[in-house]
């Protein structure tokens, strides 16, 4: 999962999954998380620090919320780091154990995204100096030579957009009913309801032009790719 | 494995207890240099000041107390500084034009007394008084630095564990200043370096330890 990371002030809506608000909490700590969640107000930084504040006065939600909203960016730091696979994971765990440790060391005064950032990389630098420690598995030849690369294959991305080409040269030549039912309800994924009012035809009809549109397109595809 | 870091997450949340956040690095470094004054205090009222009081015609004595001074401070301060992430590493850099004055200021009283057929050389006791001085100002202030920088979280435990080996070396040489009996010769100088190096070590070989998170 690629994560953008921005460490600078930004007003986008930074969380999707927060918890509900508890009761209680303080009125301005409210207000920056509905702020945060408008995209208005103060940055995501404002936020996450506000939240650590709470976290540092012994505020288990705020603290919850903090954590859950650090851990696209810890795993975007660490990508960044050069870490790869499953020890990603390992370092976002040592990061959170870290930043539970090193809690009083954050001063609410100074920006946030600087001191999670400062522990995620020498967290990331740790792990990778200890992969580096350990006997690679490139050392052993028969084990190198029958490992499978589970990346993408070379060329991969242009096929994948040619075939993409090919797809849309075909869609756009069905009949206006069928492409419609296509685009809407197969590569948009809307439901039978969204479009039949997006597109004023009935659920029936829709249906009809999109098993026509699908045997067309098996049609038209097929032989192109022999 | 995202069920994984939500475990950590609930677990972490569920024993939460409130902290106060750390002071400033400048305060607690200033807490750490008052405890060092209160040293000097404590040995000022026990032993006579024999050292820079009489010899006022040795700027260059003056020059590396003022130098093992400012080291001590400002090694200190990058000390506190470098133990909070987030903060420079650069701040390292800071008691070096300080750590030069006073190392720099420390070798002509040392040439002098070489180059003087006149000198009268040391007695064997005075560096082996000198040595026990630095000794028994460094462990105490050692402890307590190391003691104080652990409640930070210093990402880089070498290079801060290095930099209060400086300041505690630098502040029990500046502690030695005053009841130094006699101008710097190269045998003091040798024991003083040497006390400095051997602190500086073993504050990385154990401070780098003790500190790491």
């Amino acid at each position: 999962m690629a994560v953008a990371i921005s460490l600078g002030p930004r007003t986008g809506s930074p969380f999707g999954r927060g918890a509900p608000l508890a009761g209680g909490r303080p009125a301005g700590l409210e207000r920056n998380r509905v702020e945060a969640r408008t995209g208005s107000g103060m940055g995501r930084d404002g936020e996450l620090a506000a939240l650590m504040a709470a976290a540092q006065r012994g505020d288990a939600s705020a603290y919850r919320d903090l954590l859950k909203a650090c851990l696209p960016l810890v795993t975007g730091i660490a990508r960044a780091q050069g870490v790869r696979g499953e020890a990603v994971d390992d370092v976002v765990q040592d990061t959170l154990m870290t930043l539970h440790a090193a809690r009083a060391s954050y001063d609410p005064a100074r920006p946030f995204l600087p001191w999670l950032s400062a522990i995620t990389r020498r967290r990331a630098i740790d792990r990778l100096r200890r992969a580096g420690r350990r006997p690679q598995e490139v050392h052993d030849p028969l084990a190198f030579e029958a490992e499978v690369d589970p990346g993408p294959a070379p060329g991969a991305g242009l096929e994948s957009q040619e075939r993409g080409a090919a797809l849309a040269r075909a869609v756009a030549a069905l009949p206006d009913g069928q492409r419609q039912a296509v685009e809407h309800l197969g590569l948009r994924e809307l439901s039978l309801e969204e479009t039949a009012a997006l597109t004023g035809r009935s659920k029936g009809a829709l249906k009809v032009n999109l098993h026509r549109a699908l045997k067309a397109l098996r049609a038209s595809l097929v032989p192109e790719k022999d | 494995m995202a069920a994984r870091h939500d475990r950590l997450v609930e677990d972490l949340a569920g024993r939460l207890e409130p902290v106060r956040p750390l002071a400033r690095p400048g305060l607690r470094a200033a807490l750490w240099l008052g405890a060092v004054a209160a040293l000097g205090g404590l040995l000022a009222s026990r032993f006579a000041m024999i050292g820079l009081a009489h010899h006022p015609d040795l700027p260059d004595l003056r020059l590396a107390a003022a130098g093992a001074v400012l080291t001590a401070i400002t090694a200190a301060y990058a000390a506190f500084a470098t133990s909070v992430p987030g903060r420079s590493p650069a701040w390292a850099l800071l008691p070096l034009p300080s750590a030069a004055l006073w190392i720099g200021a420390s070798g002509p009283g040392c040439l002098r007394a070489w180059l003087s057929p006149m000198q009268e050389l040391p007695g064997g006791h005075e560096p082996v008084g000198c040595f026990g001085f630095l000794v028994c100002v460094s462990i105490p202030l050692s402890l307590l630095i190391v003691a104080m920088l652990r409640r930070a979280c210093p990402l880089r435990p070498n290079l801060t564990a290095a930099l209060a080996g400086l300041a505690v070396a630098a502040a029990a040489a500046a502690l030695l200043a005053p009841f130094h009996p006699d101008e710097a010769t190269f045998t003091d100088i040798l024991t003083h370096m040497g006390v400095v190096a051997g602190v500086i070590g073993l504050n990385i070989l154990a401070g780098g330890r003790l500190l790491t998170r």
